[in-house]
């Protein structure tokens, strides 16, 4: 029986090594399909070249910057509402809910996190921009701001459960300590609760950041993917993710085009792993709770 | 500071939580009532017409087709994954344990529109597989397998570790103490893990887009060597590239609703799964 339970375990090895293929699978053609590009578009060119245009007959140009910009006006917007709203609710779930409530709160957050993107993006596009033209008379129906909200709103559980999660592992010792010192209960939330959390707090953020820069029906079905450089949120954008979905289903394969789509893939892949590298390092254990 | 300030900034904390939450549900259960209504067994069952009418069939059975090939390939491995690094952590060199740990962790940050890239080039082009939906299920496959894996292992270890020593303190191999003990008690778990993972690529829409997802295809049938319709793409494809989307809105509710009928009751039975499993351990 010796032989067959070395036989299982080579195989069990076996299926837990492939993560380790299918990610340097991933790295591997990202770069193989990427440098045909780069042959032709040196890298400088590429990162930080103004214009992106490069299904143009006669000059095509394959600059990134007007796609990093959208997604980093985006996510900057979405950023800043979702944080402070995940914190609160989290402060909520951990520090203040009592008895089921904070119970069935959490499961809705599970189940809004469960939502795909291509429904919140339908809700961007039909429900949420004439929302936001009705209110602000926006020129143009999709805009940044429409994708800022949307992709808040997608976030929100995610920063919400793991900040959550964060604030709930701090020992009940430190709350008692200060609560006995005379602190009330909100001196205590602001001077001890959150700065001990704070790691937990970042790495929420962080993760934030990383599934918002990463989401791709949501933003293109609210942004109205213009590829130009704005700080104008009321402006359409389009983001990295937007482009490489849009155009990939439009291109050539083997043009240089359909490479630019793969090089702004690499740029993509690169700027989540450093997130999630980072995330790592201060701490985050993955998934698993 | 005096009470009636805390009690402002509680009262403060807590409705935006409630706000927060609450919009976010309003949304779901406003698709829910527009799109429920659109459901009957004829626009279930019967084939879009050329995108302006019909039912939404095809692109059912497309996303149950997707989900039946993502399963037979990524349930298998991520469990196997989740048992060696739960099981066989004793003998195994930690560098490498700790290696796919971090990979994995690293595997289910990258975004899904990278999946799709990662398998139009290697599933459709390198392997001649086409633009199909076993390009597609195979993409979704790598896609949920972080998810699928961390779910399985939480299941393991929570396992008591009495319940291995006893087995191999009566002469059990480890392979037998795993099949006849740990698997079984870790059962609903695992069954949770799946559920997850399917769920998941359930939703899944721009990997398609790359790997498969067609506009439109007439007739009633698919071949799985070939492109395909899912419930995600349709959503899609109805609201941004049909001739008229205004009017086909009615349409696009309904696949909604589908669509969030099957993601919601797959998180649900997980979610319910899991605290049923949870009180019954204690």
């Amino acid at each position: 029986m010796r032989r067959g339970e070395k036989l299982i375990e080579a195989l069990l090895l076996a299926s837990a090594s492939a993560s380790i293929i299918f990610f340097l699978s991933i790295i591997v053609f990202l770069i193989k399909e990427s440098l045909p590009l780069f042959a032709a578009v040196s890298p400088m060119r590429f990162l930080f070249g103004t214009v992106w245009n490069p299904a143009s007959a006669i000059n095509p140009r394959y600059g990134v910057l007007p796609l990093l910009s959208g997604s980093l006006l985006v996510v900057g917007i979405a950023l800043v509402i979702a944080i402070p709203i995940s914190l609160a609710s989290a402060i909520y779930l951990s520090e203040i809910a009592e008895g089921h409530v904070g119970t069935i709160l959490r499961g809705i957050l599970e189940l809004l996190a469960g939502v795909p993107s291509v429904v919140y993006g339908f809700i961007a596009l039909v429900i949420l921009s004439g929302l936001l033209h009705s209110l602000l008379h926006t020129t143009y129906r999709l805009n940044a701001l429409n994708g800022a909200l949307i992709l808040s709103i997608m976030i929100l559980p995610t920063i919400t459960s793991i900040a959550s999660d964060a604030i709930s592992s701090i020992p009940k010792e430190f709350r008692e300590a200060s609560l006995a010192l005379g602190a009330t209960r909100w001196q205590t939330i602001r001077n001890i609760v959150l700065p001990s959390a704070k790691r937990g707090i970042i790495v929420a953020s962080m993760l934030g950041v990383g599934r918002a820069i990463g989401e791709t029906m949501a933003v293109l079905m609210a942004t109205g993917n213009s590829p130009i450089i704005t700080l104008n949120p009321l402006r359409s954008v389009e983001t990295m993710t937007a482009a490489i979905a849009i155009e990939m289903g439009e291109v050539v394969y083997g043009s240089l085009h359909y490479h630019a789509l793969f090089a702004v893939g690499l740029l993509l892949f690169i700027i989540s792993l450093l997130i999630n590298l980072s995330a790592i390092h201060l701490g985050y254990r993955g998934e698993t709770r | 500071m005096r009470l009636w300030k805390e009690q402002i900034i509680f009262a403060l904390i807590s409705l935006t939580a409630y706000l927060a939450i609450g919009l976010a549900l309003l949304l779901l259960i406003y698709l829910l009532v527009r799109g429920l209504p659109v459901l009957s067994l004829r626009f279930l069952l019967s084939p879009p017409l050329g995108m302006r009418g019909g039912g939404i069939s095809t692109a059912i059975m497309g996303t149950i087709l997707l989900l039946f090939f993502t399963a037979l390939v990524s349930l298998p491995l991520g469990v196997a994954s989740a048992i060696y690094l739960s099981e066989y952590t004793e003998g195994a060199d930690p560098r490498l344990l700790r290696l796919i740990r971090v990979t994995i962790n690293n595997l289910a940050g990258v975004p899904s529109i990278v999946y799709g890239l990662l398998g139009l080039s290697l599933f459709v082009l390198t392997l001649h597989l086409g633009l199909s939906i076993i390009s597609a299920s195979l993409t979704l496959s790598i896609l949920t397998l972080p998810t699928v894996i961390a779910a399985s292992e939480e299941a393991l270890r929570a396992v008591p570790r009495e319940f291995r020593e006893a087995s191999l303190a009566l002469g059990a191999t480890r392979w037998q103490t795993i099949r006849n003990i740990v698997l079984p008690s870790a059962y609903p778990g695992i069954l949770t893990a799946c559920i997850l993972g399917l769920s998941r690529a359930a939703g899944e829409t721009a990997p398609l887009l790359m790997t498969g997802a067609a506009y439109y295809i007439a007739g009633k049938t698919l071949n799985i060597l070939g492109p395909f319709m899912a419930l995600s793409t349709h959503i899609y494809y109805m609201s941004t590239q049909s001739p008229n989307p205004t009017l086909t809105r009615s349409i696009q509710y309904g696949s909604i609703a589908v669509l969030l009928l099957i993601v919601l009751s797959l998180n649900l039975a997980a979610t319910v799964m899991r605290l049923r499993y949870r009180r019954s351990r204690r």
